[in-house]
């Protein structure tokens, strides 16, 4: 169960009053802020609504020579990323930042950039795909990306952004993990609401932080020159490709120790997955992002009435948790898998797909509903929430499923 | 420009110890790449790092594990050659600033294909933000690298396996686009044009875009007997040949002020030029003489625009 | 390079260390005509030096050339431009 560590239990743990500031800042200027206190070098960013006022807050800082960065007012996102990525390889420390449209034009750098192994950190205010053009929350832009080899974490709040930001560092910067990340924020829901937040002194950051450059594990060097991003053909891509995805899966034990450092630091609790009320619960529901919190709320409220709920959100979504997600649902009767995706013929949404690969295995299978819902950022009403709880309980009582995938708060 | 170190000869340019493209790379026999990037490399101090479009250049040079270049190089995509540099320039700057490393010269390679038509906005992008770096775009006049397709650089009446020279439609109907002309539009401070059979005059280019605080453009003209189909012994040839029929006119563009290098007072008949080229033999068929003329015509008409840009 | 890495050999990205490695890569077997240089005729001009693609020609401290067989590619460019025809181009095998 997560834990929000209040201040005063701080100071009783000993921990000294001016090191914990509260303060109210919108999604997008947690990121800034969180960005600003890391120190980076370099920041290429284009901006894009959901996303601006990370880029806005940022040429803010570095035009009032609060931070020493170089801030590159690039024309395109694909040149974004293309900027970010040159940078990375001197071994600086750089951000980007995006959303839908944007990250789509920059696809074909994110494979470029996780082979290369470059710790690149990028925010991706999730918005949605067009046509239509839409700028409201989807997670059409975090999908898209899921296979291009990127650690990727889901913030469900404000604190949550500004946290898993500054882990990102810690991760991408981790000689063990060498991977970039993306931190995740819903588009609107997190990236343009203010809220209530606990964030360290500059001094803290720098001190959680590496202080030294170069950061990339070979970078560009005078003294012992590599060429980088040679023509790998059908005699080594497939070694190169496989040792990036040995990689990934080792980098998982890493990512849980940086939860783990970062947790002890800030006093508020990481980990991978986050569970409410699932030891003895007969079905489970499971969101990505902001959906998680309301998701909690209705789930209390339904346990007050005897209901056996739960509620499951994933923080670490790539390298995927398969073994706490196994342990937490194998003996669930029925599993919602909740998707801000539109299925567009495939088995299931993303998610879901995740989720039924990692049970396949099992000799006793929850059974899987797929919900899609929240496309371009339309509201899920607590009604309508509480309904996808009551089916899934139905289902679990008769032990019989109509659909496999429902859409929820759609006009017929 | 002052303080630059210019050479008057080709006994000036450094020697061998100086070389920092390695043999064994898997370019055509007699390509008219190489030979340039040998000169810029020497022209152009340690320490230095190479940024480099897809193409040509790039793939026969780094086939995994072999790699020709002695000196940092990388490769990103296709048409982000300058917004890479543009990222590595402005890494160094913040880590020569707040690390105290040292600035390097950055170099940026990139085909006509990566240049004048996926990486324009790249470079417009990379011109615009005034970087501190050499963009050398060399030209063979089409996308050599996949097949000989044609680019926006390939010149009227050419024919590339994309616009071949039919029975309806004899090879490439549209004009070649301008690089110099763009990259001044920027308003930078130092463009030009370079062929390979002016070695002198490609090195001492290299030295004052390599002087400039900002960003210089350097167009190269790359022989390429392979998609021109001419002989490789004449890739040098057909370089002065490009110079002397006013078809590759050089000239160098500092801070607006326009300057023919060599000017060319009588030209040589474009056929000279033409014939050495498969790709432009049936150009010389009587039934295309209306092209001809109007290859002609765009000859004749870009040099006279140069001639009254010097004089302004 | 007879053996080839295993997944576990390459560097990170499928970067190339201690370059140049591309001098394993001996491209003189892609000829079919082999230039021959009569030093007496040669003046040192430095021309071939200068426009050889590889570079396969060495320059020596005198500025008197040498043909690298390993790399030449048999163009013939330094035939082409050499002014006191020096370098004659003759079939390899010969």
């Amino acid at each position: 169960m997560r834990m929000y560590v209040q201040p005063k239990l701080l100071l009783w743990l000993g921990r000294v009053n001016d090191m914990v500031k509260r303060i109210g800042l919108n999604g997008d200027e947690a990121v800034a802020l969180a960005v600003k206190q890391a120190n980076v070098d370099v920041i290429a960013a284009y901006p894009i609504t959901p996303q601006t006022i990370i880029v806005e807050r940022l040429s803010e800082y570095v035009n009032n020579g609060e931070l020493d960065a170089e801030f590159v007012p690039v024309e395109s996102e694909h040149s974004a990323l293309s900027t970010v990525v040159g940078a990375a390889l001197t071994g600086a420390r750089v951000f980007t930042a995006t959303a839908s449209q944007g990250l789509a034009l920059m696809y074909e750098i994110l494979w470029i950039a996780s082979s290369l192994r470059l710790p690149i950190v990028m925010a991706l205010a999730n918005r949605a795909f067009s046509a239509p053009i839409n700028i409201h929350c989807s997670h059409d832009d975090a999908m898209a990306a899921r296979d291009a080899g990127w650690i990727e974490l889901f913030s469900e709040s404000v604190q949550e952004v500004y946290d898993l930001t500054l882990q990102a560092f810690m991760m991408v910067e981790d000689e063990n993990i060498m991977l970039p990340a993306i931190v995740n924020l819903d588009g609107f829901i997190l990236s343009h609401s203010l809220a209530d937040l606990y964030v360290f002194d500059d001094q803290e950051v720098t001190n959680l932080l590496r202080k030294d450059r170069p950061l990339y594990k070979l970078p560009i060097d005078f003294k012992k020159p590599a060429t980088y991003g040679p023509l790998g053909l059908y005699d080594y891509y497939m070694e190169i490709k496989k040792q990036q995805a040995v990689a990934m899966r080792n980098a998982y034990k890493y990512i849980k120790e940086v939860f783990q450092k970062y947790s002890e630091v800030s006093g508020r609790e990481y980990s991978p997955v986050k569970t409410y009320e699932v030891e003895d619960a007969e079905i489970v529901v499971i969101a990505l992002g902001s959906m998680a919190g309301n998701l909690r709320t209705i789930a209390k409220s339904l346990r007050k009435r005897g209901k056996k709920v739960g509620v499951i959100s994933l923080t670490l979504y790539r390298p995927f948790p398969e073994d706490i997600i196994l342990k937490t649902l194998k003996d669930i009767n029925v599993v919602v898998v909740m998707d801000r995706f539109p299925n567009f013929g495939a088995p299931g949404g993303p998610l879901f797909e995740d989720i039924s690969a990692t049970l396949y295995h099992l000799k006793k299978r929850p059974m899987l509903l797929n919900v899609i819902y929240g496309l371009g950022g339309r509201e899920t009403s607590p009604k309508e929430i509480e309904n996808i709880f009551e089916r899934a309980l139905k289902i679990s009582k008769e032990g019989v499923m109509e659909e496999k995938e429902i859409w929820v708060g759609v006009r017929e | 420009m002052n303080n630059v170190k210019l050479i008057k000869t080709i006994r000036d340019i450094p020697g061998d110890q100086y070389e920092q493209l390695a043999p064994g790379h898997r370019l055509c026999a007699g390509c008219g790449v190489s030979a340039m990037v040998r000169l810029v490399l020497k022209a152009v101090p340690d320490p230095k790092v190479v940024i480099n479009a897809t193409g040509c250049l790039e793939v026969a040079t780094t086939i995994y594990p072999y790699s020709s270049w002695k000196i940092p190089w990388v490769h990103n995509a296709f048409e982000n050659a300058a917004a890479t540099g543009s990222g590595i320039e402005a890494a160094f700057k913040a880590l020569h600033r707040k690390f105290g490393k040292k600035m390097p010269h950055v170099i940026v390679f990139g085909g006509d294909g990566g240049t004048f038509d996926i990486g324009l906005q790249s470079l417009s992008g990379a011109l615009e933000r005034g970087h501190d770096f050499i963009y050398i775009c060399y030209d063979n006049e089409a996308y050599m690298n996949t097949g000989i397709q044609r680019s926006g650089a390939t010149p009227r009446g050419a024919a590339t396996t994309t616009s071949p020279a039919g029975k309806v439609i004899p090879g490439k109907m549209e004009r070649k686009k301008s690089l110099i002309e763009i990259a001044v539009a920027h308003g930078i401070e130092y463009a030009a044009t370079a062929s390979l059979a002016y070695p002198v005059d490609l090195f001492n280019k290299i030295r004052k875009a390599d002087a400039v605080k900002g960003p210089a453009v350097i167009h190269y003209l790359a022989v390429c007997p392979t998609g021109w189909r001419s002989d490789p012994a004449l890739t040098v040839e057909i370089a002065r040949l490009a110079v002397l029929t006013r078809m590759w006119p050089l000239y160098e563009v500092e801070n607006g002020k326009y300057k023919i290098n060599v000017f060319i007072k009588n030209p040589r008949p474009i056929e000279d030029y033409l014939k050495l080229q498969g790709r432009f033999r049936h150009l010389l068929k009587p039934e295309n003489k209306w092209l001809l003329e109007k290859l002609k015509q765009d000859v004749e008409s870009f040099w006279n625009y140069l001639v009254s840009k010097t004089k302004e | 390079m007879s053996k080839l890495k295993g997944w576990r050999e390459v560097a990170i990205g499928g970067t190339i260390l201690n370059v140049p490695t591309s001098l394993e890569y001996e491209t003189g077997s892609w000829r079919a005509l082999k230039p021959i240089l009569n030093q007496e005729k040669c003046v040192k001009c430095l021309l071939c030096w200068v426009y050889c693609p590889e570079p396969a020609i060495h320059r020596h401290e005198d500025n008197s050339v040498e043909i690298d067989y390993k790399f030449c590619k048999g163009c013939g460019i330094c035939e082409n431009v050499c002014p006191t025809k020096a370098i004659t181009m003759v079939r390899e095998g010969e």
